[in-house]
């Protein structure tokens, strides 16, 4: 009698802790969900309509695609576009390129200058020079409004660094001296065992840098003034999006505030959708990177 | 190879040792250190020569020549920063702005991990992860168009403000709301994905344990305060320590996309400060100087938090 009385309690308790974390991660999910939604939404919306709904829209109304051939109509649209897939390619492929080579030679104990080297690169993660003497470095190198100034900065991430030299130092030490057995040299053992098996870890590297290089756009304000053919999307996107908070401010402007909105939001929506896109497919690789950086080596 | 100790002295083996084992080094792995070489001719241009650039802080520069052939000043750029108006200003809003991202940030990822460990179903947690960190990857240019939507006057938060009989706010024009508007979508942004090592720590404990306390008859709330949270506790000090370090190296971008003139009086921070003085001014010598300060602080609260983290938890945050 007194078994089924605590049993009959403790599924009460059972049953208020589902219901109530049930509801909790429901509302931090829509919570999460509404704002992209909702620009979704509003960019395939008549754009009176999404002026009058103030904020709250949760299905497209009156589909009109007005805004997106606004947007298309605009040549720097496409040109950025192309800029930001070949900032992301180009840069992504360099970034993996010059941080594996350099932490498989760093995974390495038995070489000499092992220690010096790994603090000659760890350091920069605590200390630099900041924002003037870098931006005077690339200014006195000639490389401002030069593409080289965008793919640059980055070229190898510390955080990345460890990750990938933490993975391969995990690496079993049989493979490489199997290899070496068989005469192959560091390059061959590198290239044709080592990164073969290092896969995972290579996926998560290009994700990480690939995003940062989609997303990024400072370094390209600071080092592009003059070059506006070479800007990514993200500086376009972003001179729109102000464009529109200034419409909001000033009355005298060509187009009228719900115009700029609706090709804001169908920008929003075009510069974003790649990623929203393949993010599903990449999520669980995002995870384990942070997991793989908390392992220290 | 049997070594003999002649009549040369110690020193001087030593260093002939050194050398040539150096040089033996170098030859006999010479394709490593050729693989590490890109990288490290980058790090020594993109990061160590601006660090040489940084004399620029301590004389006067001139654009139209070289950054060292500037006249030596000392630290009167450092000097003139202290005794502006500005310093004070700026120091404080770096700090509250970093401060209150700190104190209401950091312990959503942590309740949010703890819910969603009590959450049974594989799939819907699969779910939930997946949204919440979105918002991570999307760009800071796009999550500040957003806000700077969702708070206008015409937005949603004004309209649950008037739907609860509130007059509506300009937002984006009170200096008095920057930091509560920053703070909240900061924290949109990346409570979810700050949950991540979290999660990971709590799906780490042994269930065990968990099955031990039912046995026992602990309650769920009971479980939670005395298996979950004791024991991801060493996480939590990790992670807050390192939070700490960083409280001077508040993000730029956000703040640079959000502020305007109108709210310089709480939005302005050391970086923003030093983008304007230098980029849009050309004042580069003191730019420098600010900048210089900012970091050295910074490099001092991330080591003294090191310093701690290693006593308290034995784990070095690098």
């Amino acid at each position: 009698m007194f078994k089924m009385k605590k049993h009959i309690r403790l599924s009460k308790e059972d049953m208020i802790f589902n219901i109530l974390s049930y509801s909790i991660i429901t509302v931090l999910i829509f919570i999460c969900l509404y704002p992209l939604w909702y620009v979704a939404c509003a960019s395939i919306s008549e754009p009176t309509i999404v002026a009058a709904s103030h904020g709250i829209l949760l299905w497209p109304k009156q589909i009109t695609m007005f805004a997106y051939q606004k947007v298309f109509a605009n040549k720097e649209i496409w040109y950025s576009y192309a800029n930001t897939i070949f900032y992301t390619f180009a840069g992504t492929a360099l970034n993996i390129i010059l941080t594996s080579m350099l932490a498989y030679a760093l995974s390495h104990k038995n070489i000499m200058l092992k220690k010096p080297l790994t603090l000659f690169v760890m350091f920069t993660m605590f200390f630099n020079g900041g924002m003037i003497p870098t931006y005077l470095v690339i200014r006195n190198l000639g490389l401002l409004n030069t593409r080289i100034a965008v793919l640059l900065p980055g070229l190898v991430s510390v955080f990345n660094f460890i990750i990938m030299r933490t993975h391969f130092e995990s690496l079993p030490g049989e493979l490489e001296e199997s290899a070496k057995i068989d005469g192959a040299n560091y390059w061959t053992t590198f290239t044709k065992i080592i990164l073969p098996v290092s896969k995972a870890t290579i996926a998560v590297m290009v994700l990480y840098y690939g995003v940062s290089h989609w997303n990024s756009w400072f370094n390209e304000m600071l080092y592009l003034p003059n070059t506006r053919e070479y800007w990514p999307l993200a500086l376009i996107t972003r001179e729109i999006i102000m464009a529109s908070s200034s419409a909001a401010m000033s009355d005298g402007s060509a187009i009228t505030q719900e115009v700029a909105d609706a090709i804001k939001y169908a920008t929003i929506v075009i510069s974003t959708l790649p990623i929203i896109c393949l993010y599903p497919f990449l999520q669980k690789y995002f995870a384990k990177g942070v997991m793989m950086g908390s392992v220290k080596g | 190879m049997p070594r003999t100790i002649g009549t040369k002295t110690a020193v001087n083996i030593m260093k002939e040792s050194f050398f040539s084992r150096l040089k033996n080094d170098l030859h006999k792995h010479w394709i490593l250190y050729l693989m590490a070489l890109p990288a490290l001719v980058y790090f020594a241009v993109y990061c160590y020569t601006p660090m040489l650039g940084l004399y620029t802080a301590f004389s006067n520069y001139k654009i139209t020549s070289g950054i060292f052939s500037g006249s030596f000043v000392g630290f009167k750029h450092f000097i003139d920063f202290f005794k502006s108006y500005y310093f004070l200003r700026l120091l404080r809003n770096t700090l509250l702005l970093s401060l209150e991202v700190l104190i209401w940030g950091f312990p959503i990822p942590i309740i949010f991990a703890l819910v969603l460990s009590e959450i049974k179903s594989n799939s819907f947690r699969k779910v939930a992860q997946t949204v919440t960190y979105l918002p991570h990857f999307i760009s800071v240019i796009v999550i500040c168009g957003m806000v700077i939507d969702f708070t206008s006057m015409n937005g949603l938060i004004n309209a649950i403000i008037q739907a609860f009989g509130g007059e509506p706010i300009a937002f984006m024009t009170k200096p008095e709301w920057f930091r509560t508007v920053y703070v909240g979508s900061e924290i949109w942004q990346k409570f979810g994905w700050n949950a991540v090592v979290f999660i990971a720590a709590l799906s780490a404990i042994d269930i065990s344990q968990f099955e031990a306390a039912h046995l026992d008859g602990a309650s769920r709330w009971q479980k939670i305060r005395y298996i979950s949270l004791p024991s991801i506790l060493p996480v939590i000090v990790t992670v807050l320590l390192m939070q700490v370090g960083h409280l001077m190296s508040i993000g730029f971008e956000k703040v640079f996309n959000l502020y305007s003139p109108v709210t310089y009086a709480t939005a302005d921070i050391i970086s923003t400060f030093v983008y304007r003085q230098g980029i849009l001014g050309a004042n580069y010598s003191s730019a420098a100087a600010i900048g210089l300060f900012n970091s050295a602080i910074n490099l001092i609260l991330v080591l003294s938090m090191n310093a701690i983290s290693r006593k308290l938890t034995e784990n070095s945050l690098w």
